[in-house]
């Protein structure tokens, strides 16, 4: 029963996608009502699933988990087979994945301000831009306007979330990475959703370039542990005959076990898709997307599925680096992880865009857990996953919602400023209560502010995984960057709702529709309450009042496939570096930026910086590195090398030059041989024949005389014959 | 002794008068020389005792045959014409095999030695022109070739009249 | 007795002189006199041989007649045709009657 339903989690928006493309695509209400259905009945089906999970238990889900295969391909003697598997860590991601997939679909029909009218020249492929509305005194009002494109934007979003499904229930690595590639594609499709903006092109197809890159690495891990192992489904790879096998058996490169080298390979899949460094490079360009897709593939889901798949592999991971023999993968991941966190970080404390604050944030909260799951932490990268998971998409809703707000006021007054620019904010909280509230309490989250934010509960398990297994430049990266989130958060949130408007747009501006809000309430309820799930045992005071439910329930899922190291003792040292940093960052954050009353007033942090800040506003000029590095260089390949050199002047160059010798040898063949020797043969017949008719026929002179002579010569010839064979002998 | 003389004579009298026939320009001297062949024939057939061949001989040669090239001379040139060259270019190669003709022939009746018998011992017979007429008319004879023959001539006859009639008709014709 | 063979050589010149004539003579008319000497000598030959050599049959008297005969017709038909030629071409020169050529 539950194999079936999960079967058909990922089918419902798929059928949905496929029915707005076809058919509903001029109907907007019908569209969007069809995704949210679909989603709605995909959610219902993942908490149904989730609770039988409840049910079972955790050993015993772990041991048997839900799942269904079938014989797919035939190869050799025996199948591929795939199927779908629930275990409890796929249960839980389950979780987030649809109470977030709901909540964005139901906010992005206010989003794209379903209702409204149609704009005075909107056109498919660029944001809208307003309506002219006339009211009952004859003012005219402009209003904002629907977006031209309503339904493709629903039919993308389900395609996305028909990937997500996939990747959640698969069993096996090959329809995870089917999944991660229709994630790939949805990402490209929706991040280039208004088409004819030049910067909304480019970045989508940086978005995909550079996860491809990562993709193809993957692809390579996908390939080697299908020719070590047989097989990609989990049951076959993650059972410790295999993980032996695979641990011990040397790979070619690196010194790694064949275990290592496909962690790492398959890691760099998620380096790529959950943009850590080198490849994050597109995160932030990617929100030029609208920004439900923000939230949902850069918050929720998307780039979770790269983490989810670290988290997935990492027995492989830890078996990798049980082995001492070989090179660990580990160190290597957890180096990134940290440096992620701590790079995008203080990039996050110079942007000014609203929403780049939350892509560099994102990209930083991804490396936390990233650098969990390289020190073994992965309970703790898996906690950080589903809070981060509720309290970004939560932020990035709210984001969009005050983008929403400041529109309106741009479109009321007519002033030209960017609204997503929040030194053109300030005073928000009067204008827009529920968005104040519930970015507050997803920022509060996200700087892990204790005890009622989830946030705090999952990123101090990991500061004290990090202090426990002794990993003290993890630890410090960590907190140091736990600090600048704090900072930048608070930051945010001043510059945005604190104080007074800085323009008149933002003076103008006002709260959003219920379906907005309505979700931004749900996950805030989330941001504040999952945290409860995971107190461990032995926090002081309220550890042991609750259960550490959650670190059960996915510490069960790998169990007798790890190495075992035994419990850690509590200690008070990351707590209170914890409290520290996020209080600590909290209070200056609010202190630097509550002085700021103008909007074109320098940064503050300028000041202090000095020339530093220039480097942190332009990302350490890494985006100007790949391009001097990797793209010019690849355009010059594609127009120079391959398309001038090799195409024109070496490809045309022989094919020219065959054609030019064909013409020759036609025209040799046909002058030299074929008009003397065949048709000469055939004149010389001809003339031959007439040459010796003209000689001939002078016998034919008409005269009777020349005649008879003829024949008298004959006759003595004859005669003569005749005479000498017959008579004389 | 007489019939060698005799024979010689006709036959030098023959080959001479031939010449004549053969090479004169004027086409009359020829007809004359033509007649004196004819003549000198119809002694060789006396000499070979064809009495009755040797009258049809003169009778239709000389008296029809030969009459009627002269007419025909007469008949095909202008009055007062002169008769010019009437050998023709080709005339050393026409010398040449009539020459080999006339060797070769000579050459096989020589070699022939059935030919140079003596003549045969049997005479011919006192009655031997009746028995050609009653050759000439028996069914088990020749009546076959004479009949056919006569036919021949009527062919000729009738032939011979519509060609040269004709011709003057049209000429008429183009006149009038 | 004269023997076979002198009646067979003057048959023999007779009939080359009559070949010559045939050939060499410009004159239509001049030909068939050719024409003529070479019936005569054939005449000679066959009753020659008649004489000499089966004196009592008829044979070679019969053939003798149906030469005469044959020449006749011929002689003839001859001068009629070339009566007429020599009204169509003014000419009685067989050089000139090559219509028939090439």
């Amino acid at each position: 029963m539950e194999t079936k339903i999960l079967w058909l989690l990922p089918l419902s928006p798929l059928v949905a996608f496929a029915l707005i493309v076809l058919f509903t695509n001029r109907n907007r209400a019908l569209s969007h009502t069809l995704a949210i259905l679909s989603v709605v009945l995909s959610w219902a089906g993942s908490m149904f699933v989730f609770w039988r999970a409840l049910q079972v238990g955790a050993e015993h889900l772990a041991e048997e988990p839900f799942h269904e295969v079938v014989d797919w391909l035939p190869i050799g003697d025996g199948f591929f087979r795939l199927g779908v598997q629930l275990d409890p860590l796929a249960a839980i991601v389950l979780f987030f994945v649809a109470w977030t997939i709901v909540m964005i679909f139901i906010y992005s029909v206010g989003y794209h301000n379903f209702g409204q009218p149609e704009g005075d020249h909107d056109e498919k492929g660029l944001p809208p831009h307003g309506a002219t509305v006339v009211d009952e005194h004859g003012h005219k009002h402009k209003v904002p306007s629907i977006e031209p494109m309503y339904s493709r934007f629903f039919a993308f979003v389900s395609l996305f979330a028909f990937g997500m499904y996939l990747l959640v229930v698969s069993d096996n690595l090959l329809t995870l990475f089917a999944g991660w590639e229709i994630m790939g594609l949805c990402s490209f499709l929706l991040i280039g959703f208004w088409f004819k903006k030049p910067s909304a092109r480019d970045a989508a197809i940086k978005a995909f370039m550079t996860t491809r890159v990562g993709d193809v690495f993957m692809l390579l891990g996908i390939a080697y542990l299908y020719t070590q192992v047989g097989s990609l489904r989990y049951a076959d790879i993650f059972n410790p005959e295999t993980l032996h096998h695979l641990a011990t058996h040397p790979a070619p490169v690196l010194g790694m076990s064949a275990a290592g080298l496909i962690g790492l390979l398959l890691f760099i899949g998620t380096v790529g898709k959950s943009a850590q460094w080198p490849l994050h490079v597109w995160l932030p360009d990617a929100m030029e997307g609208p920004t439900p897709v923000s939230a949902m593939i850069h918050a929720a889901t998307m780039v979770s599925a790269g983490v989810y798949l670290a988290i997935r592999i990492f027995p492989l991971l830890a078996a990798a680096g049980h082995e001492t023999a070989f090179t660990s993968p580990m160190p290597i991941i957890a180096f990134i992880g940290a440096f992620t966190a701590l790079f995008a970080a203080t990039i996050a404390v110079a942007q000014n865009d609203i929403k780049r604050v939350l892509a560099y944030s994102t990209i930083s909260q991804l490396g936390y857990m990233v650098a969990a799951v390289g020190i073994g932490a992965y309970v703790a990268a898996a906690f950080h996953l589903v809070t981060h998971a509720f309290f970004k998409a939560l932020l990035f809703l709210g984001s969009g919602s005050v983008i929403h707000g400041m529109e309106h006021g741009v479109l009321h007054t007519g002033q030209h400023i960017d609204p997503q620019d929040m030194y053109n904010m300030g005073g928000l909280r009067r204008r827009m209560p529920i968005t104040f509230w519930t970015f507050l309490i997803g920022g509060f989250a996200l700087s892990g502010f204790p005890v009622v934010t989830a946030g705090f509960w999952s990123k101090d398990e990991i500061l004290s995984e990090a202090f426990g297994l002794g990993h003290m430049g993890v630890f410090w990266t960590l907190a140091i960057a736990a600090f600048l989130t704090a900072f930048y958060t608070m930051r945010q949130i001043t510059l945005t709702f604190l104080g007074r408007p800085r323009t008149e747009a933002a003076a103008h501006a006002h709260e959003t529709p219920p379906t907005m809000t309505g979700p931004l309430m749900v996950l805030a309820v989330f941001a504040v309450a999952f945290g409860w799930l995971g107190v461990p045992e032995h926090f002081p005071v309220l550890g042991g009042l609750l259960p550490s439910w959650f670190q059960e329930w996915v510490g069960a899922t790998f169990h007798g496939l790890i190495p075992e190291h035994g419990e850690l003792t509590f200690s008070y040292f990351p707590l209170t570096v914890s409290l520290v940093v996020a209080l600590g960052g909290l209070f200056v954050g609010w202190l630097v930026y509550r002085g700021v009353q103008r909007a074109d007033q320098p940064d503050p942090l300028e000041k202090v910086l000095g020339p530093v800040y220039g480097v942190l506003e332009n990302k350490y000029y890494f985006d100007e590195l790949y391009s001097y590095l990797l793209v010019k260089p690849a355009y010059w390949f594609a127009a120079v090398f391959a398309f001038r050199w090799m195409d024109r002047t070496v490809i045309d160059g022989i094919l020219h030059t065959v054609a030019h010798l064909s013409w020759r040898l036609g025209h040799f063949l046909r002058n030299r041989i074929d008009l003397p020797i065949v048709n000469g043969f055939g004149d010389a017949v001809a003339e031959g024949t007439k040459g010796a008719g003209r000689l001939l026929r002078v016998v034919q002179s008409g005269r009777v005389q020349h005649y008879m002579l003829m024949a008298l010569v004959n006759a003595v010839a004859l005669l003569a014959l005749v005479y000498y064979f017959v008579i004389r002998s | 002794m007489v019939t060698t003389f005799v024979f010689v004579l006709t036959a030098a009298v023959m080959l001479v008068a031939a010449l004549v026939a053969v090479l004169k320009n004027n086409l009359v001297h020829a007809a004359m020389g033509l007649v004196v062949t004819l003549f000198g024939t119809a002694v060789l057939f006396v000499l070979l005792e064809a009495y009755f061949l040797a009258v049809a001989q003169v009778v239709i040669y000389v008296g029809a045959i030969a009459i009627l090239i002269v007419f025909s001379i007469m008949l095909t040139r202008r009055v007062g014409a002169d008769w010019g060259q009437q050998t023709n270019a080709t005339w050393p190669f026409a010398l040449l095999v009539a020459g080999l003709l006339t060797v070769l022939l000579g050459l096989m009746v020589r070699g022939w030695a059935a030919v140079t018998a003596q003549p045969a011992s049997q005479a011919v017979p006192a009655d031997m022109t009746a028995r050609l007429g009653a050759a000439l008319v028996d069914p088990n004879g020749y009546v076959v070739p004479f009949e056919v023959a006569s036919v021949l001539l009527l062919a000729a006859l009738i032939g011979a009249v519509y060609v040269a009639w004709g011709g003057r008709k049209a000429e008429k014709d183009a006149q009038g | 007795m004269i023997p076979l063979s002198w009646y067979l050589i003057v048959a023999a010149l007779l009939f080359g002189i009559g070949v010559y004539g045939v050939l060499a003579r410009k004159n239509a008319v001049a030909i068939l006199i050719g024409l003529e000497l070479m019936f005569n000598a054939v005449l000679v030959n066959v009753l020659a041989f008649w004489r000499y050599l089966q004196p009592t049959g008829t044979a070679g008297l019969v053939f003798a007649v149906i030469i005469f005969a044959v020449a006749a017709a011929e002689v003839a038909v001859g001068l009629a045709l070339f009566i007429a030629v020599y009204r169509r071409f003014g000419s009685s020169d067989v050089d000139d009657i090559n219509l028939l050529k090439w």
